[in-house]
């Protein structure tokens, strides 16, 4: 069980979660989040490697280190793990993002738990990036929601009790039309005769799911996801989640388990039934644009720092489920690198969000401004995330968003363009409100002659900032890399089992 | 007569053996070591389990003319009623022994014994008359422990009620039994099963309703659930874990047993819609008066109630798959709400206090009680990795098995989307320990070691039962 290497992705964080069960002091539990957290990084990039060695190498199964070990026999229930480049793309967000989350919390009042329930969270983000049985990975999928309602609930500012008992029942809410989806998928997952099974890659193989059963679990299983994914009418949960949630949760949140949602309704919904996503992909086409734009048009009203970024991460995370439906390569080229994208960018936000907020005590724009003079430092780095927002070439957004569009544009019906044209309408949207704050808190007089005394970054501070600026820029300049990546996974053969193009 | 035929009840005599030592321990132990009775009691039952689980793979026998039936099946039914009474009696120790209760702590475990063996028979029974002797025998010493705070009036008040109820609920079933007896003019499970479907008509589902009535005041389904908060507010609450859980868990294995063997060619004519329209009822209505409670026992009581509707849908599939998941089911609400319980008991007997608004800043004094709830409540709603999860996805998986039926996947979305529900009233409870400042919050105590052995037996169980697949493969293959 132990050489393969995936299931060192659960097993460190299980290592990390007993180690910071034994820790006595401060000092001890720093030192297991950020060696870690760092390990798991390590190991993901060792990762990404090895799996572009071996597709150098010539091989060209869709999901590599493969392996299965056996659950509940009885129901074909096992542990069943293998990547493929997306998989490994967000792995290797979760590392940075775990990384940046544990320096931001330095000082988090009562550590230990903090740290038992973050990691916890990041147990199931990992395994659930790792899984390829339905039934694990649903597991893990609520293995990584569940510790979200005590870290919003005990550690979160503002309306903190509304917040987080609303987030967790809407996402559980989402996990419950999952579950009736998943568990309908396998009685229908192998011809009459043939054992049931759990295996996404069987699954995909056996391509047993008549049309009439798609129908009905396509919607639940991407309703289910799509909730996670901020879709309308669902993404109510996070704006309020976001907005009262200590630094590290919402970039983690924002940044890696609202990607579980869009890598779900991918893996899941699309890759196992394709027929029915592309008869019904209309209506969620619908739902997402929606998401697109009133995100967009949402953060423009807001004074609330995070209320703005929560509601452009609706805006954006929409962008990922709409080019997931567009279902041909360059969209979901674009919709994994607007993950990665929006993963590492919103992660920054949050993070200079939390940076501020703990100097000035307050997150409104109106009571803030000339920060540029006080704290230049984080000033500039917020110009730089909100020029990956706002689709700067150079950073990230821009490739991600210019991919999807072209893609999304490949397609010459009506509906389409039509949809396609008002989702591009939100670029514009969100220039408007990522200037609008630059303008209000950045720049202008100063306010609040209190704010005068506010001290610029700390090591850690620049540190965790820092790492994200360059993840950034990194994917703006080197798009090719990335795409080259994922393309494999979008190779023609899959497609071929996808049925479509 | 043939004597040998009662080498098959062995399980049952081991308990008879049981209770005797018990009763005469209490009867004869000098004022000085009737301290030691409880202990000694849990000693035995601990025996007795243990006797339990190596009968695991006796063969399946009939005895008395075919009244009496075991198979690897039942033993393992009768050994996680044991687990939980298990349980139950080492929890009580501590109140047993306490100042109100020590007069009368030899009753308790021999009333509570007495239940289990006419749960026991209850099981066993492959005629109803044998039935019916058994689910009295589990009944009427349930009255008496209700009563058992005799100083308190809720306690009085809740033994009437339970009483009425539960002579009420067996004239219902009688009743119906009349009517299946009239029909079928046998009262032997497998005679009524070859019968039924001929006699199939208006007077057997009049009959069959009669008797699901009766069964739904045993297992507290809506619309037969009002007895249980108040019978749970005003029980101790070691009878409250007892009745919650092991009496409920050997009623609904009955019912089971009833349904599917007696009645199982009937299924999609007779009970599969009436047993349709309770689950819903009984998920949903439980779950929102849970909503509301501010007093923990009664709080269980409706969460207890909506976990019935679940146990019942594993019943609804009508398969060996759901058999399996229902005996899973049972197994892990034993441990889930004994946990809870456990920490119910620990608080009551050390504070007195039972309000969920006592609980707020739970965490800061005694955090370790604290973790315990959280992973009851957790288990309970059914979130991973506890076992929780894992029972409930097999009565769903149960429940869908073999079935492209559009009003059983319907179901199972209803209470899927009561899971959600549920999940909010359990994470009330977390809230209030870990979230809630109070102003003076309960005082950090030890609780008693008996007590912390209960509740270390239990978190053992759901972290573990899901973990460890072998449990649900053994019920699997125990059943298939």
């Amino acid at each position: 069980m132990f050489s393969n290497i995936l299931i060192y992705f659960v097993v460190i964080p299980l290592v990390m979660l007993l180690g910071l069960a034994l820790c006595q002091n401060i000092k001890q539990i720093r030192a297991v989040a950020v060696v870690g957290s760092v390990a798991l990084t390590a190991l993901s990039v060792w990762l990404l490697i090895d799996y572009l060695g071996l597709r150098a190498a010539g091989v060209e199964d869709p999901m590599l280190y493969v392996d299965s070990w056996s659950w509940f026999a009885p129901l074909n229930i096992n542990l069943a793990v293998g990547v493929d480049g997306i998989s490994i793309a967000m792995l290797i967000l979760t590392g940075f993002i775990l990384i940046t989350g544990s320096f931001a919390s330095w000082e988090i009042p009562q550590p230990k738990e903090f740290f038992l329930w973050l990691v916890l969270l990041s147990t199931g983000v990992y395994g659930f990036f790792i899984s390829i049985d339905l039934f694990t990975m649903f597991m893990f999928y609520e293995v990584a929601l569940i510790p979200m309602y005590l870290l919003i609930g005990v550690w979160g500012s503002g309306n903190k009790n509304y917040s987080a008992m609303k987030l967790t029942l809407m996402l559980m809410g989402g996990s419950a039309f999952l579950m009736l989806g998943l568990i309908g998928i396998y009685y229908h997952s192998a011809p009459e005769g043939q054992p049931l099974t759990w295996n996404i890659l069987e699954i995909v193989n056996n391509a047993s799911i008549s049309l009439g059963w798609q129908k009905f679990l396509f919607p639940m299983t991407f309703v289910g996801f799509g909730v996670l994914g901020a879709m309308f009418p669902f993404h109510t949960w996070s704006p309020d989640g976001h907005a009262s949630a200590p630094t590290a949760v919402s970039m983690l949140h924002a940044g890696v388990l609202m990607k579980l949602g869009g890598y779900g309704c991918f893996r899941v919904a699309i890759y196992l039934m394709p027929q029915a996503a592309n008869e019904l992909a209309w209506i969620f086409i619908i739902l997402t644009g929606i998401s697109v734009v009133y995100g967009a048009f949402s953060a423009c009203v807001q004074n609330d720092l995070k209320y703005i970024n929560a509601y452009s991460s609706v805006s954006h995370c929409g962008l990922v489920l709409f080019a997931i439906l567009m279902l041909n390569t360059t969209a979901m080229t674009g919709a994994i690198m607007q993950m990665l994208s929006h993963g590492l960018m919103t992660a920054l936000f949050f993070a200079l969000i939390g940076m501020i907020y703990g100097r000035t005590h307050t997150r409104d724009i109106r009571e803030m401004g000339g920060m540029m003079q006080i704290l230049p430092y984080l000033s500039v780095c917020y110009v730089i995330a909100g020029m990956a927002s706002l689709g700067l070439p150079g950073l990230s957004g821009f490739v991600a968003e210019m991919t999807i569009f072209v893609g999304s544009f490949q397609h010459t019906d009506l509906f389409h363009r039509v949809f396609v044209i008002v989702a591009c309408s939100s670029i514009v949207t969100t220039a408007v409100y990522i200037l609008r704050v630059v303008g209000k808190l950045l720049y202008g007089p100063v306010y609040d002659e209190h704010h005068m005394t506010l001290t610029d970054a700390k090591w850690w501070e620049r540190l965790s900032t820092a790492t994200l600026i360059v993840c950034v820029a990194a994917i703006g300049c080197f798009p090719n890399f990335f795409a080259d990546l994922i393309k494999f996974t979008f190779s023609p053969d899959i497609f071929k089992v996808l049925g479509l193009n | 007569m043939d004597y040998s035929q009662f080498l098959a009840l062995k399980q049952e005599i081991g308990l008879l053996i049981v209770f005797l030592l018990v009763f005469l321990n209490d009867t004869f132990a000098s004022p000085k070591s009737a301290k030691a009775v409880p202990a000694i009691a849990c000693i035995w039952m601990l025996a007795l389990t243990c006797f339990g689980f190596c009968q695991a793979s006796a063969p399946a026998t009939e005895a008395f003319a075919g009244m009496y039936f075991t198979s690897p099946t039942i033993v393992a039914i009768k050994n996680i009623l044991n687990v939980g009474v298990l349980i139950v009696l080492i929890q009580s120790v501590k109140w047993a022994n306490s100042e109100f209760t020590a007069v009368r702590r030899g009753e308790f475990y021999e009333l509570i014994l007495l239940t289990l063996l006419g749960m026991y028979f209850m099981i066993s029974s492959r005629h109803f008359l044998m039935f019916i002797i058994g689910l009295e025998t589990a009944s009427l010493p349930l009255c008496a422990l209700v009563a058992f705070d005799k100083n308190r009036y809720e306690s009085h008040e809740a033994a009437i009620k339970y009483v009425l109820t539960a002579v009420f609920s067996s004239a219902i079933l009688l009743m119906g039994l009349s009517f299946v007896y009239g029909l079928c003019g046998t009262l032997y499970y497998e005679g009524i099963y070859l019968a039924v479907s001929s006699n199939f008509g208006v007077m057997m589902v009049i009959g069959l309703a009669f008797l699901i009535a009766g069964f739904g005041f045993k297992l507290s389904l809506v619309p037969f659930h009002l007895w249980t908060a108040d019978v749970y507010q005003g029980a101790p609450t070691s009878v409250t874990s007892y009745l919650s859980v092991i009496s409920k868990g050997s009623a609904a294995f009955a019912f089971l047993v009833v349904l599917t063997q007696v009645f199982g060619s009937i299924y999609s004519q007779a009970w599969e819609w009436m047993l349709y329209a309770l689950i819903i009822l009984t998920i949903t209505i439980g779950n929102l008066f849970a909503m509301r409670q501010v007093n923990m026992k009664r709080f269980l009581a409706f969460s207890s109630i909506s976990q019935a509707g679940y146990i019942m849908l594993a019943v609804i599939g009508n398969n060996a798959m759901g058999v399996s998941a229902l005996m899973f089911y049972i197994l892990v609400y034993v441990f889930s709400n004994l946990a809870a319980f456990g920490v119910i008991g620990a608080i009551e007997n050390a504070t007195g206090k039972v309000d969920m608004t006592d609980y707020n800043g739970l965490y800061k004094t005694n955090p370790r009680l604290s973790f315990t709830m959280m992973l009851a409540m957790f288990s309970l709603a059914g979130i991973p990795p506890f076992a929780g999860f894992f029972s409930k996805f097999f009565v769903f998986t149960g429940a869908l098995n073999g079935t492209n039926s559009a009003a059983l996947y319907v179901l199972v979305l209803i209470a899927l989307i009561n899971t959600i529900i549920s999940l909010y009233y359990y994470l009330l409870v977390v809230k209030a320990m870990f979230i809630n400042d109070s102003e003076n919050p309960i005082a950090t105590f030890r609780s008693a070691c008996t007590e912390r052995l209960g509740m270390w037996i239990c978190v053992a169980g759901i972290i573990g039962l899901g973990i460890v697949s072998y449990v649900y493969d053994y019920l699997l293959t125990v059943v298939a």
